[in-house]
């Protein structure tokens, strides 16, 4: 390589570098502002070089003072404690309960010849297609007769019957483990449950980790559930307090957003320290 | 982890399915008993799933196809009215028309837009260079942010007066829009929140990115081939099958939109219902109005909508997804 082709190549790089620091502003932007405004208070962000007639000035980001009042006060005015006990007891039991069924399943579907079992199995694929418009109806109807309006139960026990993604993505991981220990165990006498709990179970920890994260995520994140659920407002999950917290008549952006950072940081902080499998759910899944 | 971009998720695909299971191997020496015993473990294993499909998917599937002939308010039985649910809907109800244009207008808008940004981001990011880690992580953060603080965050930055975006706008003298006060201006606000959350299937293109041979691109170079050329003659059609996926989960997304149209109008679609996405209008007429026939019949209109496009879609694949290797 010659010292001019170096020099281009050094060139690229600067360019590639400033390209990618200023696409990197729109998506951070947003969360900065975030951030900004649940540090302030109502005269900083009306007044002071903030209005639409002065235009955007980047010192206008750092607030001065500092208002840490947002946070205490969105937490006492949103009852951010109650949703916050609300939303963790609805993860904890949806994690638990569609995680544990669902490799259940899958060890039916990845380890057990049955008649029938590849009609099955793409009947289920089949069904994740299915919008869940279609079946609202009848199922709220269903859970109403029940009278299970206005409890958790809706929320969390379809939570024990499978969830079609996670059987999926288990039975493609039980699959690839491999089949000598599960034999010599058969031989040796002993049942599938046993070979499910001591020797597969054990083995997919990290398959286990994706669905349980994704599974508490959407129920972090569930809107639809609680709006047709819950009636009463001290049952609110923080998703669905946060929305009324907005739908408010008045609008106090610095407690929203302070709200609203609250209700993100654990997803990012969960984020950072499980980033691998987040990609890897994601890259499997194709999305949330 | 390619294989499961390339399989058609509701098509029934044989190969992957269950072929060796341990049982398979014993083989010779099985008899009527244990193949029986097979079975019946087989089902034992999967009928959490079998009983969840039988109450949560089939019976309320049948039992939506069958309220969508009546009139039914929930609290009174259903009342067989024939096929005048669907008579109302196509031919007295504007307002399902009117869903149905923002649906499908946002649907051409906003479905491309964030293929093309997240293809984009994830040929930009394919580079091997110190930090770049750093950078994906910064693209790929608003997809993680939960949508309704998504919708929380974008209503701020939108306000009128004080919002960031008008904000940064008056900076060049641009006296900005009211954005979701503004009937004109609410879908293009919506499809700014997609756009700023594109980084989620960046991550999945990428991936894409990682199984395509590197061959390929040697020999190209070989030959002579610009990066455009390379780009458009082995990159794309390598992550066609990616990108045919990504589409097909699109359409089958917007129809189910809901939580931010919800959130921004504070559940009435509007400002003059540029917000009525068809999820929005089918949740009102169901759950605010009571008018739960209606609401299953603009169901199942959603669902044969989804399959059409979706075979649609499929019978185009020959065209330009291309699989193998």
């Amino acid at each position: 390589m010659t010292s001019n082709e170096s020099a281009i190549k050094q060139r690229q790089k600067v360019f590639l570098y400033a390209l990618l620091i200023i696409l990197s502003i729109p998506p951070l932007m947003p969360l900065i502002w975030m951030v900004s405004t649940s540090l302030k208070n109502d005269a900083q962000i009306y007044t002071t070089g903030g209005t639409s007639t002065s235009g955007f000035s980047l010192s206008s980001l750092w607030p001065k003072p500092f208002v840490w009042n947002n946070y205490p006060e969105a937490l006492e005015r949103m009852s951010f404690m109650v949703y916050l006990r609300n939303t963790l007891f609805i993860c904890f039991v949806t994690v638990l309960g569609s995680v544990g069924s669902s490799a259940v399943v899958a060890y039916g579907f990845g380890r057990i010849n049955f008649k029938f079992s590849s009609f099955w199995f793409a009947l289920m694929l089949a069904t994740m297609a299915l919008p869940g418009q279609v079946t609202m109806i009848p199922i709220f109807s269903l859970f109403r007769s029940l009278g299970w309006y206005g409890t958790y139960l809706p929320l969390l026990v379809p939570a024990f019957f499978g969830s079609p993604f996670f059987i999926f993505l288990l039975t493609q991981f039980f699959k690839t483990l491999p089949s000598e220990f599960a034999e010599s165990a058969k031989v040796d006498g002993a049942s599938d449950w046993t070979i499910f709990t001591r020797l597969i179970l054990p083995l997919s920890k990290p398959a286990l980790a994706t669905c349980a994260l994704f599974a508490f995520l959407g129920a972090w994140n569930d809107f639809l559930g609680p709006l047709l659920y819950l009636s009463d407002s001290r049952k609110y999950t923080l998703a669905y307090g946060l929305q009324q917290f907005v739908g408010n008549h008045y609008m106090n952006w610095m407690q929203l957003m302070a709200a609203s950072m609250m209700f993100i940081a654990p997803i990012v902080i969960l984020f950072f320290f499980a980033q691998k499998t987040f990609i890897q759910g994601i890259a499997t899944t194709g999305g949330k | 982890m390619v294989q499961i971009f390339q399989l058609p998720m509701f098509l029934p695909i044989p190969p992957l399915v269950c072929r060796h299971g341990p049982a398979g191997k014993i083989g010779v020496r099985r008899n009527m008993k244990s193949k029986f015993r097979d079975n019946l473990i087989g089902y034992l294993f999967i009928s959490p799933w079998l009983i969840g499909f039988l109450v949560f998917t089939l019976y309320p599937f049948c039992q939506s196809f069958y309220l969508s002939f009546t009139r039914y308010n929930i609290i009174q039985p259903p009342k067989f009215i024939g096929l005048a649910n669907y008579k109302m809907m196509f031919f007295d109800d504007p307002l399902f028309w009117a869903s149905l244009g923002v649906t499908i207008k946002y649907a051409l808008v906003a479905v491309p837009l964030v293929l093309v940004v997240g293809i984009g981001l994830a040929l930009l990011l394919n580079v091997n260079i110190k930090g770049i880690a750093i950078f994906r992580t910064i693209f790929y953060l608003p997809s993680i942010v939960p949508m309704v603080a998504t919708t929380s965050i974008f209503i701020w930055i939108l306000s009128p007066q004080v919002g960031l975006v008008n904000q940064i706008l008056a900076i060049f003298h641009i006296q900005g829009p009211i954005w979701l006060k503004d009937p004109h201006w609410t879908l293009w606000s919506l499809v700014f929140m997609a756009i700023w959350g594109a980084g989620g299937s960046m991550v999945i293109y990428l991936a894409g990115l990682k199984d395509i041979p590197q061959y390929l691109y040697e020999a190209a170079t070989l030959d002579g081939a610009s990066a455009i050329k390379k780009t458009q003659m082995i990159t794309l059609p390598m992550l066609s099958p990616v990108i045919f996926f990504n589409l097909v989960m699109g359409v089958i997304n917007t129809f189910q939109y809901f939580t931010q149209a919800f959130m921004i109008s504070d559940g009435t679609g509007g400002p003059s219902n540029s917000t009525l996405f068809y999820a929005l209008y089918m949740f009102q007429r169901s759950w605010k109005y009571l008018d739960m026939g209606y609401g299953s019949a603009m169901a199942w209109v959603l669902f044969i909508i989804i399959v059409a496009i979706t075979t649609v879609i499929f019978r185009s694949q020959k065209r330009w997804v291309h699989y193998g290797r």
